[in-house]
């Protein structure tokens, strides 16, 4: 049976018809064709499919689309402006290189920004224990961590002011 | 994943009755242990009933020494709740250890305990602090609701409605994590109630369980010393190619001493 699901992605009200056992990630990047959020392990290990529903980190791998209708849901194309200005996490991967081969980087930055969203003035070694769900075979982490260290202050201000 | 049908009930009694109607019904919580689960085709349920949308299984009630946690709160939530910070801080820290991030926020109290993984952090905080498991149907004392590898007390259909913990003077969790998983290669949790001290164990055994001889020789000196030559027997507990079951036995007393030198 099919079933007709409704949710927010990106600010946008969006509609399917999908299997019960369609994954959201699946939803994601097939049904939607937003193809920035990947799949890495499919095991809920690597977090390369991280988005946020209801604002929280979530691995898209490991939910039914099913259960994410009616909720709200952010990807990776969700963070920057509309004019194409990059979210000030999006803009520390950038600056901090923050990635190389770029698999990983849509859940990483979408873990960053919940992270900076919970603990604006974590430090390293909190981040690092925070990024624990999230695998990065190639940078070594060290300006993934930068740069979350770096825009959560930013990112916290930003709000302050608003 | 097999296919099946899916079903999003907004009361427990709803959820009741259509896990009595379904021919091979699951319930769903946080989906981190039972969807990879189905995604390996190791179950192939019929039915998943959702209890995503029953609210009154979510929340957390901190009445004096009474810390009641409902099945569907996610280990974020227990984490990050100042009441548990303030009134059993060693349940928040033991929350603030499950998985990361992502799986904390999904994963949930009942599905944890529900599923009773041998490395399965909740299961030693639900014995170690003498804990009661509410459910649709009963109320059931923790030392009866572990029964063994992946099984409870727990009848087919019964739903957890949530947890009931008695808060120690002090408590502490010591885990020694997997350094691939995160799960518990050991975890012990200790408890002291007045001259009273619990601990329970998860991660050594196919189930969690208590240590009497240790429970015996900190209840008289509460002192990381009083562990001193008690041994556990290693003839029970698991074996895998990361960690023997010897390993395992001297791991527990060396998790259980550090827990007591924490909070002495
Ligand atoms: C990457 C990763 C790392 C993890 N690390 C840890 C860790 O370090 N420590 C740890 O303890 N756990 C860990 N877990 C497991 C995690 O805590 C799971 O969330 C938990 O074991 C299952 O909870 P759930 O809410 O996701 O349940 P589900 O997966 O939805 O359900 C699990 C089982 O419980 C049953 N069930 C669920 N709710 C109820 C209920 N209310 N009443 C009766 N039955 C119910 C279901 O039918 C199912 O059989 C990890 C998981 C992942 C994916
Ligand atoms: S693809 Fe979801 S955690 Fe790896
Ligand atoms: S940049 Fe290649 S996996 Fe992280």
């Amino acid at each position: 049976m099919r079933h007709e699901i409704k949710m927010t992605v990106n600010g946008k009200a969006v509609s399917g018809s999908v299997e019960p056992r369609t994954l959201l990630v699946q939803f994601i990047r097939e049904h939607l064709k937003l193809t920035g959020t990947h799949v890495g392990c499919d095991t809920t290990q690597c977090g390369c499919c991280v988005v946020h529903v209801d604002g929280k980190a979530m691995k898209s791998c490991t939910m039914l689309a099913v259960q994410a209708s009616g909720r709200t849901v952010t990807t990776i194309e969700g963070l920057a402006a509309a004019d194409g200005t990059l979210h000030p996490m999006q803009a520390a991967f950038q600056e901090h290189h923050g990635l190389q081969c770029g698999f990983c980087t849509p859940g990483m930055v979408m873990m960053g920004v919940d992270i900076a969203n919970r603990m604006p003035n974590a430090d390293e070694a909190t981040v690092r224990r925070q990024l624990e769900g999230n695998i990065c075979r190639c940078t070594g982490y060290q300006g993934i961590v930068e740069a979350i260290l770096d825009a959560a202050p930013k990112m916290a201000a930003a709000k302050a002011k608003a | 994943m097999k296919n099946f049908n899916y079903h999003r009930p907004s009361d427990a009694g709803a959820a009741s009755a259509l896990v009595s109607k379904s021919e091979e019904p699951r319930l769903l919580a946080g989906g981190m242990s039972l969807l990879p689960s189905m995604k390996l085709r190791l179950v192939a349920p019929s039915d998943i009933v959702d209890l995503g949308d029953i609210s009154a299984l979510k929340g957390i009630k901190v009445e004096g020494k009474e810390v009641y946690v409902g099945a569907m709160t996610c280990h974020a939530d227990v984490a990050a709740n100042a009441d548990v910070k303030r009134v059993l801080p060693a349940l928040a820290e033991l929350a603030d250890g499950i998985g990361d991030p992502a799986v904390r926020h999904r994963g949930t109290i009942g599905g944890s305990i529900a599923n009773a993984d041998p490395a399965a952090c909740y299961p030693s905080a639900v014995v170690g602090l003498d804990a009661t498991v509410e459910t649709n149907k009963r109320k059931i004392p923790a030392d009866q609701f572990f029964v063994g590898l992946f099984t409870t007390a727990l009848e087919p259909g019964e739903i957890v409605t949530g947890v009931r913990f008695k808060a120690p003077d002090k408590a502490k969790y010591m885990k020694l994590r997997h350094p691939a998983s995160g799960f518990a290669v050991v975890g012990v949790m200790i408890a002291k109630y007045g001259s009273n001290v619990r601990v329970a164990v998860t991660g050594a055994g196919p189930s969690v369980f208590r240590v009497p001889a240790m429970e015996k020789a900190l209840s008289a000196n509460f002192s990381a010393k009083a562990l001193d030559g008690i041994t556990i027997p290693d003839a029970d507990l698991m074996t895998d190619i990361h960690f023997s079951a010897e390993y395992r036995a001297n791991a527990v007393v060396v998790m259980a001493k550090r827990g007591v030198t924490a909070i002495a």
